[in-house]
């Protein structure tokens, strides 16, 4: 009984040590590549009928890191004018660059974007809706104001947002509810 | 064989008539502990039914015994009475030992009398196993926040953790059978992964005054006792069934032991509880179910002398986060604060969806100890856990089902400790602990690690002494030192790295560049220090005092140190800081006692100065492509926390009674000059009681419940541009709910169901009339009301 006793704090102690000795000591971590990181947004305007294509664009390379967006306007906007507008989302953390518009279009009813002009620069019409014939927002239209100045437009992504409360369908975010997933603000002028 | 057998009767029959009773049965009774003698023991002979005492040497002597084997007792009034088998042979001299310590009987093997503080002159206060039952159905935050002074920091309804005299989460040591959890306790959103229901009793000490389950426990320490185990051949148990409407839920726990007279048991127990969405006043608290499943197993052999324990545990928790509470930037920040109702109401579910966090912890444990003549008792144990951890986001696409979160933190512990009890006025005790720790961070999340990877090291080595120096006046010292060492492999941002500073100060422990990802190898050594003296004082037979003097350190933690990203549930940007050094507490603490049949006053003052005390506080915002997002940082600074914790409790006769608990706490940061931030407001709990023991045992109470408004805070508001409304909004982050004021009704009465079976029947009834209210330390009051009224049913079956 004794003797049974000691060997099996002998064994437990060797089991201790053993189980001590790390097993992946010496191999370093995999690093982690955020895959539903959205890194870049690119709005592109194209006018009906001819003229030049403006690009809204912002790009935050270190996702959730300390660097500040960096947003481009290419160029003004011509006033009273339509503009044929397509969103492209990136993640360039990934190379080549992951498009997360695949997603979106996928998880249609999960998504909406919005629109905003300050100052009545513009207004904004839906072109694309999903399956409950509610409006994604990937593709819609710009329509400038008649006189020349200058504002912003804000263009959101919202996730899960509430599509049939009230003004929703109409691009109205207030009652939207749901997740931001970008909002990135664009400074245009208007000639 | 007839031949064989005549032989072997005329054997037996020519023994036992040549055999001689002239025998003497000589000798002498000592204390096991000192070896003194011990006078008036009863040697009793059974077979010849013939008794005598020891004399003031501690010896006797029977004569006129006959050469045969006897059965002798040895009782004391004090002591454990021994049975021993004696073979006489001519003259026979005898050395037996006593167990001479009463309190300590109780320790090993008196059941029900389990009422024994682990400390003499520190603030402690114990829960027996009814106080724990009526909190089946909680979690253990709830159950001791019944203690003065403990409340708890909440991250819904279901993740409590304690708070103990202001201080939470890393500065907390939870015990569990002699086993120190170690379940990432560093979160603020991560609750003690523990099943209340395997404790028998909880003892909840104030300081880091007991310095044997650690030098860091700069807030306090838990520590759940199984029930204790009788040393007799028995068969018992107990089953609880509770049904609640708040939650729509049920909890069931049962526990089966089996003990044996020589020393031998085993016992199991299985809880297991479900729970949908809990619901405010007005509505439905969408994501807040519970789904947890939990069994232990524990069996051993226990004498005085000398015993050994198996432990296993099992716990699973799977835990929703209310959803409402998952929001994207600082602009859906401000819609949630400032709407009255969370944005997310769904109809009634026991769905639990993401958010929610599902938590394995398992704990296995082995413990041998040896008690030696007249020097004390040694301990050797080792114990094994493991913490898995999940925390599912909201996520799209193929990340859906995946979680962004995926910890598991294995922790080995073997220590030994010895005990010196031979002297009666003087108790030493030695400990050695050394424990290796592996946290995994398993990158298939596909979201950057909140935690690295880490090995963590520690060692530890202590002496306590217990001096009683009569029988009014204890003391006590102890001394700890620990070396705690953590080598992590982490991945910075690059951009984060040099906005932190850190290219300048730590560029050396940069062991690799991928793309954007900087990997460093942080190794931090950490020697900790503490000390702690107490002294206890009984003034008469109804008042005494108590001083105590704890010193300790604790060294940051993980998430203190390494934290870098984006928390969803509260909208932040939380940063860690590599050169966060330790923190010293000094805490002086008083309580004074008074007890009479009528009357129970304790009284407990504390003051707690903390050098480098760590924070985290709003220190900016932060532009992300989601948008704005504020920006917690961890911090450090001096601190300053005291208060005043009061209980009192007056029998107006054997039925009614009144009881108060208050709790009074001021947190400062001296550096600063200015308050704490998560400081506990005062809070005051009056009780009206009645009982009954003719009808059924009937008990009955009346509670009252209020909290103030915490006025004392820092403010960390601060303001952000909304693009949506073109406007500078104030994000209100700092301002405290209001006061409120809470009525809660039990009762219970107890049916004799047979001899050893008995059904008590409970009753509660919480918040009575469904007051709407929040708490200031719950995380998601900026999005919720708390919960409305529940009222429980609790059937409890002893057998």
């Amino acid at each position: 009984m004794k003797t049974l006793k000691q060997l099996s704090l002998i064994l437990l102690t060797a089991i201790v040590f053993t189980a001590c000795s790390n097993d992946d000591d010496a191999v370093n971590p995999e690093p982690v590549n955020e895959e539903e990181v959205i890194t870049t947004l690119t709005a592109t305007l194209t006018p009906v009928g001819g003229g030049t294509t403006v690009t809204l664009k912002t790009q935050d390379l270190d996702g959730d890191g300390p660097n500040a967006p960096v947003i481009t306007v290419s160029s003004p906007l011509t006033i009273s004018t339509v503009y044929n507008a397509s969103l492209v989302l990136e993640n360039e953390t990934e190379s080549p660059a992951e498009l997360i518009n695949e997603e979106i279009e996928t998880e249609d009813d999960e998504h909406q974007f919005f629109y905003q002009a300050t100052n009545d620069i513009a207004t904004f019409t839906y072109q694309d809706f999903d399956g409950n014939g509610n409006p994604l927002g990937l593709e819609f239209t710009l329509t400038t104001a008649a006189t020349a100045g200058s504002g912003t437009i804000t263009i959101t992504l919202r996730h899960e947002p509430v599509k049939d409360a009230s003004g929703v369908s109409d691009g109205d975010i207030t009652n939207a509810g749901g997740e931001t997933d970008i909002q990135a603000v664009f400074p245009v002028t208007l000639q | 064989m007839k031949y064989y057998i005549m032989v072997l009767c005329c054997c037996v029959f020519s023994w036992s008539q040549g055999q001689d009773c002239n025998s003497t049965l000589s000798g002498e009774v000592l204390d096991f502990h000192d070896g003194t003698p011990i006078i008036n023991a009863v040697i009793f002979i059974e077979n010849l039914n013939t008794y005598t005492t020891t004399d003031v040497n501690g010896t006797f002597s029977i004569n006129d015994l006959c050469n045969n084997q006897i059965v002798i007792e040895v009782s004391h009034l004090a002591c454990e009475t021994k049975s021993l088998d004696v073979n006489i042979d001519g003259d026979t001299f005898l050395k037996i030992n006593l167990e001479h310590h009463i309190e300590e009987l109780n320790e090993v093997n008196v059941k029900g009398a389990s009422g024994a503080k682990l400390t003499k002159t520190s603030q402690e206060t114990l829960l027996k196993s009814e106080a724990i039952e009526r909190y089946s159905s909680l979690s253990l935050g709830d159950a001791i926040k019944q203690i003065s002074g403990v409340s708890s920091i909440n991250t819904g309804n279901t993740i409590v953790k304690p708070v103990i005299n202001g201080l939470h989460s890393s500065r907390i040591i939870v015990m569990t059978n002699g086993v120190r959890l170690q379940d990432q306790e560093w979160g603020i959103e991560h609750a003690p992964n523990v099943d209340l229901n395997t404790a028998g009793s909880i003892s909840v000490i104030k300081g880091a005054n007991a310095l044997a389950y650690g030098g860091d426990a700069i807030g306090g320490v838990i520590v759940l006792k199984p029930s204790k185990i009788s040393l007799k051949d028995s068969l018992y148990g107990k089953t609880i069934i509770s049904g609640q409407t708040n939650g729509r839920g049920y909890n069931l726990n049962t526990s089966l032991t089996k003990t044996y007279k020589k020393g031998w048991y085993i016992g199991a127990q299985a809880s297991t509880k479900r729970f949908g969405d809990f619901e405010t006043p007005d509505y439905i608290l969408t994501n807040t179910g519970l789904e947890s499943k939990g069994f232990s197993i524990n069996g051993g052999f226990k004498t005085f002398e000398k015993g050994f324990n198996v432990y296993y545990s099992y716990l699973d928790n799977n835990i929703g986060i209310l959803r409402a509470s998952h929001i994207g930037n600082i602009e859906d920040l401000v819609n949630a604060i400032n709407n009255q109702q969370p944005l997310v109401i769904d109809d009634f579910s026991y769905d639990i969806n993401a958010p929610k966090q599902e938590v394995t912890h398992q704990v296995l444990k082995t413990e041998f100890y040896k008690r030696f003549k007249s020097f004390g008792q040694l301990d050797v144990q080792y114990d094994y856990q493991n913490n898995q951890r999940f925390e599912y986001d909201i996520r799209v696409g193929d990340d859906r089902d995946k979680p962004a979160v995926d910890l598991t933190l294995k922790t080995h512990t073997l220590k030994t400790s010895l005990k010196l009890d031979a002297k009666d006025n003087i108790i030493y005790k030695f400990g050695v602990n050394a424990g290796y720790q592996n946290n995994f961070a398993n990158p298939s999340t596909g979201v950057r690690r909140l935690i690295p990877d880490y090995d963590r090291y520690d060692l530890g080595v202590f002496a306590i002494s217990d001096l009683r120096i009569n029988n009014n006046i204890n003391l006590d010292f102890g001394m700890r030192y620990d070396f705690v060492q953590i080598d992590a492999k982490k991945f910075y941002i690059t951009s984060r790295w040099n906005e932190r500073g850190y290219n300048s100060d730590f560029s050396d422990i940069i062991i690799d560049e991928v793309g954007t990802q900087l990997l460093t190898n942080p190794v931090f050594n950490y020697h900790n220090l503490s000390a702690s003296v107490g002294i206890s004082y009984q003034l008469n037979e109804f008042s005494s005092f108590m001083f105590n003097y704890g010193l300790s350190n604790r060294a940051p933690n993980p998430s203190e140190l390494f934290s870098d990203g984006l928390h969803h549930s509260a909208a932040r940007i939380e940063l860690g800081d590599l050169r966060l050094e330790q923190e010293t507490s000094n805490r002086v603490s008083g309580t004074y006692n008074y007890s009479n049949k009528a009357i129970t006053l304790n009284i407990e003052a504390f003051y707690n100065h903390i050098n480098d005390y760590i924070f985290i506080e709003p220190t900016g915002t932060e532009q992300t492509i989601r948008g704005a997002f504020p920006v917690w940082s961890y911090n450090q600074t001096n601190a300053a926390l005291f208060g005043l914790d009061i209980s009192a409790n007056y029998n107006f006769n054997d039925q009614w009674n009144l009881n108060n608990k208050s709790a009074f706490i001021k947190g400062r940061d001296v550096s600063q000059n200015q308050a704490l931030i998560d400081m506990p407001s005062f809070k005051t709990v009056n009780s009206i009681g009645y009982s009954n023991k003719k009808w059924l045992d009937f008990n009955a109470e009346l509670q009252s419940e209020l909290v103030l408004r915490q006025n004392d805070y820092p403010n960390n508001n601060f303001e952000v541009f909304i693009p949506t409304t073109q406007e500078m909004v104030l994000v209100d982050v700092s301002t405290p709910p209001p006061t409120y004021h809470l009525l809660h009704l039990q009762g219970d009465v107890t049916l004799d169901l047979s001899k050893n079976t008995n059904l008590n029947i409970g009753l509660n009834m919480t918040n009575i009339f469904n007051t709407n209210y929040r708490e200031n330390l719950n995380r998601l009051r900026y999005f919720a009301d708390d919960l409305g009224r529940n009222i429980m049913l609790q059937l409890k079956l002893n057998y």
